[in-house]
């Protein structure tokens, strides 16, 4: 009795902590005595942006999380260093999901329904980003995604975005380059078959290059936890390709090229996805000579792209990645909405994305199309001494 | 009429491979022969699961976090051992790192053991509800959060790649070569000597062995220092041959020899180094097929197809000795 007796004590001792932390955090949050009253987001009375971010801080690609963070830092911060939007600062609420699409989902509704945001930037992976596009769409928040390339992620409803191409445009684009520009014809492909990314993208690839004339000669799926990729790369050698299409993240690439180099199959025989930007030197010193399609590359010469990298080195003292320069492009989307939507509400600033024209990003120009996606250019990028190099754009818009 | 019940079963897996490699040719000779070698290494893992549940009959779920921990050891060690230019060979560090990456494995295995298991096994003696079994689990898993997040906090989540140790073309060759003389030491240890009979003694019944004055808590904290450093040997091979380093790295190959330990039937070690190889080549095979995305599938259904023929596994009898 005495055990059960404590047990009701210390319960409600925890509700009234919970309870006072919580009237002061909606105090401090609505400012004034109008209060939480509309439910779906903060009132027009607030007197900051509040702005959830969701991305994978760790996990298997922790790398891509915190360059796009650090991205979407640099153009927060530039906001509210000249002022804000309307007088108002933008405020960042970050989420780590450790790479976990369950963990994604909670975290968007963490942010929608205790820190009351008013938009949702998130996620790099489009596992990740799905899930949680699902939630902020049926909470009626917008949400962008930096560099979700798979196409189903903006067809769950209307308030989920994107400030990059599909994996149509990205398949289309390396297909092109692949018989086009250099001119191969036979194609071996290596993709991870319980990823939306990878299985998404092999998937467009293969359609155009059909188109083309190519052939793939081998097809390999595995599972992305896959560490030994031995008898796959046996057995591509086998089907003797001119190149191997491998669209997978960087943390599957990097063992995979090693596995593959220790076979006598050289790095300039892969050509990839935007999953490999982001990778260590010393890893790419296995795959000399590799092609990829991406958003950006860190020599593009565009001057809104150069004026980016000129900031981002400044601050973090690295060169950029096409992550974070997403990052940077989806908060400054966000930011451009800010300053065009009509009402402060979710719904205003969910308009003013969706009329987003002719935005100058760091990756390029950004129009919101009635898909809710971006239309854009693709950059061919090679991997040349260990460094990322700007080669060529694909232009889709044709 | 026990043994060669097994001894079939051997002979059968071994008319299986021959079949599947009179079909195939070459490469399934190839994929059997990385099956192997990657079944050796995950047997080094999966002796680690089997020599603990032998003696304490618990599943030591921290085991895979300390065959990732060793990797981070191993890894850190070898850099700081490293030749500074890049000319002078760096075999020698690897060997130092990989040596001492062993001792600092053997240690933090014994320090779960002190801190997580030793406690609630004093408490519990005698005690015999089953509590004694479900309450060192639980523990266990905790161990594991705790330990992977530790790894994270300690070094990050960034990906790192192993340093390149050995000539890249032979180093499945060598994975193999160590992989298989560790089992050959191990098996020395468990029949050759005091430490190992005094092991297989606890095993059998832990309150006699002490009545024999064997000091059974020195016998139980050696074995997870085996068992940790086979794992380190273990993880370190993981690294050079397939697998950058980072803090989850260990539920992968984890998961694998878990199963492999059950498959081979858990407490028995040759079963587990058998089970590893299954394992590894039923793996392998998988992926020359078309089916090559469901591998954790197809490993599963063999391990429930093993357990609905044998309930203790292949080689696992009960009643009979485990270490």
């Amino acid at each position: 009795m005495i055990g059960r007796r404590r047990w009701i004590s210390a319960l409600a001792g925890a509700l009234a902590v919970a309870a006072s932390i919580g009237c002061g955090q909606s105090g401090g949050a609505s400012g004034s005595a109008s209060g939480s009253g509309s439910g779906a987001g903060p009132a027009a009375a607030d007197s900051e942006w509040r702005v959830g971010v969701y991305l994978g801080l760790s996990g298997p690609d922790a790398q891509f999380g915190i360059q796009t963070r650090e991205g979407i830092e640099l153009a927060v911060d530039e906001v509210n260093a000249a002022g804000g939007v309307k007088g108002k600062k933008i405020k960042l609420l970050v989420e780590d999901d450790k790479g976990n699409p369950t963990e994604a989902n909670n975290k968007v509704l963490q942010l929608i329904d205790r820190d009351k945001v008013i938009a949702i930037l998130g996620e790099v992976a489009s596992s990740r980003s799905k899930p949680g596009g699902i939630v902020a769409n049926s909470k009626k928040i917008p949400m962008i995604t930096p560099s979700s390339t798979n196409a189903d992620v903006t067809k769950v409803g209307p308030f989920v975005f994107r400030v990059c191409f599909i994996d149509d445009v990205q398949g289309l684009a390396g297909a092109r380059f692949v018989v086009n520009t250099l001119q191969k014809k036979k194609v071996a492909m290596i993709y991870a078959t319980d990823d939306l990314y990878s299985s998404g993208l092999a998937n467009e690839f293969e359609k155009e290059l059909k188109v083309l004339g190519g052939e793939i000669v081998i097809k390999k799926g595995f599972l992305k936890t896959e560490t030994n990729f031995t008898t796959y790369v046996n057995e591509i050698k086998d089907a003797k390709p001119d190149i191997i299409y491998a669209p997978v993240y960087y943390d599957v690439m990097a063992p995979l090229a090693k596995q593959a180099k220790a076979a006598g199959v050289s790095g300039e025989m892969f050509v990839g996805g935007d999953g490999w930007d982001g990778m260590a030197a010393e890893d790419l010193g296995n795959m000399e000579g590799a092609y990829f399609t991406n958003h950006y590359a860190p020599d593009v010469p565009w001057a809104n792209a150069q004026a980016f990298r000129k900031k981002y080195t400044d601050r973090f003292k690295h060169d950029p990645t096409g992550m974070s320069a997403m990052g940077f492009d989806a908060a400054g989307v966000l930011v451009d909405a800010f300053k065009r939507a009509k009402q402060d509400t979710p719904q205003g600033v969910r308009d003013a994305i969706a009329e987003t024209k002719g935005f100058g990003g760091a990756t390029g120009t950004i129009s919101i199309n009635a898909e809710r996606n971006a239309e854009k250019d693709v950059v061919i990028v090679q991997i040349k001494d260990k460094q990322y190099k700007f080669h060529s754009v694909v232009g889709d818009k044709k | 009429m026990k043994l060669s019940k097994s001894l079939l079963l051997r002979v059968g897996a071994a008319v299986l491979i021959a079949a599947l490699i009179a079909a195939g040719g070459r490469k399934v000779i190839d994929a059997v022969w990385a099956g192997v070698q990657q079944g050796a290494m995950i047997a080094l893992v999966a002796l680690g699961y089997t020599m603990v549940y032998g003696i304490l009959k618990l599943i030591n779920f921290a085991h895979s976090e300390v065959f990732m921990m060793s990797a981070y050891f191993g890894l850190k060690l070898t850099e700081g051992f490293g030749p500074k230019d890049a000319s002078a060979s760096p075999v020698f560090a690897g060997v130092i790192g990989t040596l001492s990456a062993m001792v600092l494995a053997g240690i933090l295995g014994v320090v779960v053991e002190k801190i997580a298991y030793a406690p609630l096994r004093s408490r519990t003696r005698g005690k015999s509800n089953t509590n004694t079994r479900i309450t060192p689990l639980v523990t266990a898993l905790g161990m594991s959060v705790l330990l992977q997040n530790l790894a994270q906090v300690i070094f990050g989540t960034r990906r790192e790649s192993y340093p390149q140790l050995l000539p890249i073309n032979n180093v499945r060759l060598i994975v193999f070569v160590v992989a298989v003389a560790m089992m050959g030491a191990l098996q020395l240890l468990v029949y050759g000597t005091w430490f190992g009979k005094a092991m297989r003694a606890v095993s059998v019944n832990m309150e006699a062995a002490r009545l024999m004055g064997i000091r059974t808590s020195r016998i139980i904290a050696m074995t997870f220092v085996t068992g940790s450093m086979l794992a380190a040997v273990g993880a370190i091979l993981f690294c050079l041959s397939q697998s950058q380093v980072y803090p989850t790295m260990g539920t992968i190959i984890g998961t694998r020899s878990f199963v492999a330990a059950v498959i081979g039937g858990i407490g028995n070690i040759p079963g587990a180094m058998l089970g590893g190889v299954l394992i590894g080549v039923v793996g392998e095979l998988t992926k020359l097929t078309d089916y090559s995305g469901l591998q954790d599938v197809i490993i599963f259904v063999v391990l429930i197809g093993v357990l609905l023929v044998r309930p203790t596994g292949l080689l696992g009898k009960a009643g009979t000795e485990k270490v």
